[in-house]
């Protein structure tokens, strides 16, 4: 689960982290008045009005600007809500602006790079440091990985006040500087621990000209896992940030994720989701949709599986890839039959099913009257809707 | 001749009187899996399925001689279920369980390391021997007993797999589901070192997919180790960055774990890389004839 900075910023100050104290403001209201006040109760020089949307590069895109007077700080605030923002991570289309963000300024000394994340390779919790801030990370890793530090966690003990030193020492941190380092950081590893983040990302983590550390952004990254521990999470979910295909399809336990082809496809399981879609291109065409109906396939799972894919009109054809093991396959078949009975045959319907009860329900499909494509294997279903989505 | 599991291994069911646990210790049984009882904290001293329960896992191990677990526990119990079951000397246990929080992963694996248990998941279909016994809610009538071992990620991406490989008639040793969240108790290395020391399986599939770099260390070390064909499919070459597919750990991030990337290592180090899931099967009869 994905939240805005300033929210995860208020999480991180319950802990200790130091932030900068802001002001965040929600679409709906008068956005010039809200802003003034906020320039207002500040107090200060210069404030930053930051776009607050579920995607990075916010300040390349045009989503974070400095303000230097109550009137720019309006400003800007009026320019930035509802602007459609464009980063690298929203895709071309972009995604709207609905929440902004006005904090104070800082003095800044210099930009670093903090972050913890699970190392899958050594199945350890991994707290990285770097001098270079304000950068992509990845781009470090790729261009420069000895400029980034690394302290995995022990599980048995946790993270460490030695390995809060050594980070900030590595970062070649002296004085108040560095007490304030190893005190944000393990202010930071504590807080990752208590509210099981997946993600915890401070780029710029700032040295400030008083002597500070200051976490200037904020990218925190919740386990889906374990949001059941965490009732109180469910507040920061910001549904406009979502798909409301996916959703839609959460509500019935499916996994749904949109993409840009014409070819839908239902499937159960996630592998075999991902094999569908990859043999959907390796044959030409160019999948929809990823969708997991999981192992309860049934008429309800189906009908909303359809509705949800032929909700894209892009989609050309779809495919039904049902493997049954425990899943029976007649039952799927009774599903489809009874979904399309009452959705209607919009777009071609290839159906492939294979495992448990497999000619029981090749045998209702046959005889159900509905005019649906049957596929006897995974190359014959791919061809076959690639062929219906090009009209053949 | 088999890996990890075979028609011997007395095994008991953690989770065994819920829903889950009775409909697949029945499938279990029925498939003749040695299933010796079962462990329901609170319900020792019953019968169920004509097995006795047991309230600890040490009880039913000193009962029965239980050396095999399976666990059906709900995901806010199942890191307290694998740990009881370390603790209990279990040497083979399968984590069906979907959805553990990663945080109780971590000090879990860690005991595993420190142990003499081998786990199979979480967030895994389970294990089969085809003809003496499965472990998992694998369906048994899709394997045949036979050479080639399968590894995989995926659930029915597996059954299509073996799917595939019975209809040229081609048998499997042993097929392991290892699961599909970011931290799992066995990765394709450990499974291949069983596979690289069963005289009797004579070809390997591996399916992996997006996700975390265990198909490129699986790479290195079967071009060190693995003398047998293998063929590796890797599910989600169309899938778009930063986007979970279904499987906790399915998720390219940073650029990194791509199909792409998994590929290029397992071709490197002379694998078999079918780009479509459907050439899995005639790729493997190819390489055996």
């Amino acid at each position: 689960m994905k939240i805005h900075e300033y929210q995860g910023k208020e999480i991180l100050r319950r802990f200790g982290v130091p932030v900068p104290t802001g002001v965040a403001i929600l679409e709906g209201g008068d956005v010039r008045e809200e802003a003034g006040k906020a320039w207002d109760g500040l107090g200060k020089a210069v404030a930053v009005v930051k776009a607050q949307i579920h995607a990075g590069g916010r300040g390349k895109g045009g989503g974070v600007k400095l303000a230097r007077s109550r009137e720019e700080c309006q400003d800007l605030a009026f320019q930035i809500m509802g602007m459609q923002l464009v980063t690298h991570q929203t895709g071309p289309q972009g995604q709207k602006v609905r929440r902004l963000w006005i904090e104070e300024g800082c003095g800044i000394d210099h930009e670093y790079y903090a972050g913890i994340v699970l190392d899958r390779q050594s199945s350890r919790v991994t707290f990285m440091v770097s001098t270079e801030g304000g950068m992509e990370i990845e781009k470090v890793a790729a261009e420069a990985p000895e400029k980034i530090i690394k302290e995995a966690v022990d599980p048995r003990v946790g993270f460490q006040a030695f390995q809060a030193r050594r980070l900030a020492f590595g970062l070649g941190l002296k004085g108040d500087q560095h007490k304030a380092a190893v005190k944000t950081f393990l202010a930071l590893a504590k807080a990752y621990e208590a509210t099981d983040a997946s993600l915890f990302e401070i780029n710029p983590l700032v040295s400030t000209t008083d002597g500070g550390m200051l976490a200037l952004d904020a990218k925190v990254n919740f386990d889906d896992n374990a949001l059941f521990r965490h009732k109180d999470f469910a507040e920061l979910r910001d549904l406009a940030e979502e798909d409301p295909n996916e959703i839609e399809a959460s509500k019935f336990e499916l996994n749904y994720i949109k993409l840009d082809g014409t070819v839908g496809c239902m499937v159960n399981g996630a592998g075999l989701a991902m094999g569908t879609m990859d043999i959907i291109k390796h044959v030409g065409g160019e999948p929809a949709n990823f969708l997991d109906v999981g192992g309860g396939a049934n008429a309800v799972t189906v009908e909303a599986g359809f509705n949800i894919i032929l909700s894209d009109p892009n989609v050309k054809a779809v495919l039904i890839n049902i493997f049954g093991g425990i899943v029976r396959c007649d039952r799927v078949a009774g599903g489809v039959i009874e979904a399309v009975k009452k959705v209607g045959l919009k777009v071609p319907v290839v159906v492939r099913l294979a495992g448990t009860n497999h000619e029981e329900a090749a045998e209702m499909l046959r005889t159900s009257g509905i005019d649906l494509i049957v596929a006897h294997n995974l190359q014959d279903a791919a061809e076959k809707v690639v062929a219906a989505a090009r009209g053949n | 001749m088999s890996i990890l599991l075979n028609k011997h291994n007395k095994v008991i069911v953690q989770g065994f009187t819920g829903g889950e646990g009775s409909f697949h210790a029945g499938q279990m049984m029925d498939y003749g899996t040695n299933v010796v009882g079962g462990v329901t904290p609170g319900k020792g001293g019953t019968l169920h399925l004509d097995r006795p329960v047991f309230d600890t896992v040490k009880d039913a191990v000193q009962a029965t001689g239980a050396d095999t677990s399976i666990i059906f526990v709900p995901p806010p119990f199942a890191a307290d279920a694998i740990l009881e079951a370390i603790e209990a000397g279990i040497r083979l246990l399968v984590t069906i369980t979907e959805g553990i929080p990663t945080r109780d992963m971590v000090p879990v694996k860690a005991a595993l390391n420190a142990s003499g248990t081998v786990m199979i998941g979480p967030n895994c279909p389970g294990i089969i021997t085809p003809g003496q016994a499965k472990l998992g809610i694998l369906p048994g009538f899709i394997h045949s007993p036979g050479s080639v071992g399968v590894i995989s990620r995926s659930g029915t991406l597996t059954y299509e797999a073996v799917g595939q490989l019975g209809g040229r008639g081609i048998g499997q040793s042993t097929c392991v589901g290892i699961g599909g969240d970011p931290i799992i108790g066995s990765t394709f290395t450990d499974i291949l070192r069983f596979f690289k020391d069963d005289a009797d399986t004579k070809g390997i599939v591996m399916i992996g997919e997006i996700g975390g770099s265990a198909e490129e260390e699986a790479a290195a070390y079967i071009a060190d180790n693995i003398k047998v064909p293998v063929v590796s499919f890797i599910a989600g070459q169309t899938a778009p960055p930063g986007r979970r597919m279904g499987h906790a750990g399915a998720i390219i991030s940073g650029g990194k774990g791509t199909a792409a990337e998994k590929m290029a290592a397992l071709t490197a180090a002379g694998i078999h890389v079918a780009k479509s899931p459907a050439d899995i099967g005639p790729m493997m009869a190819e390489l055996l004839t």
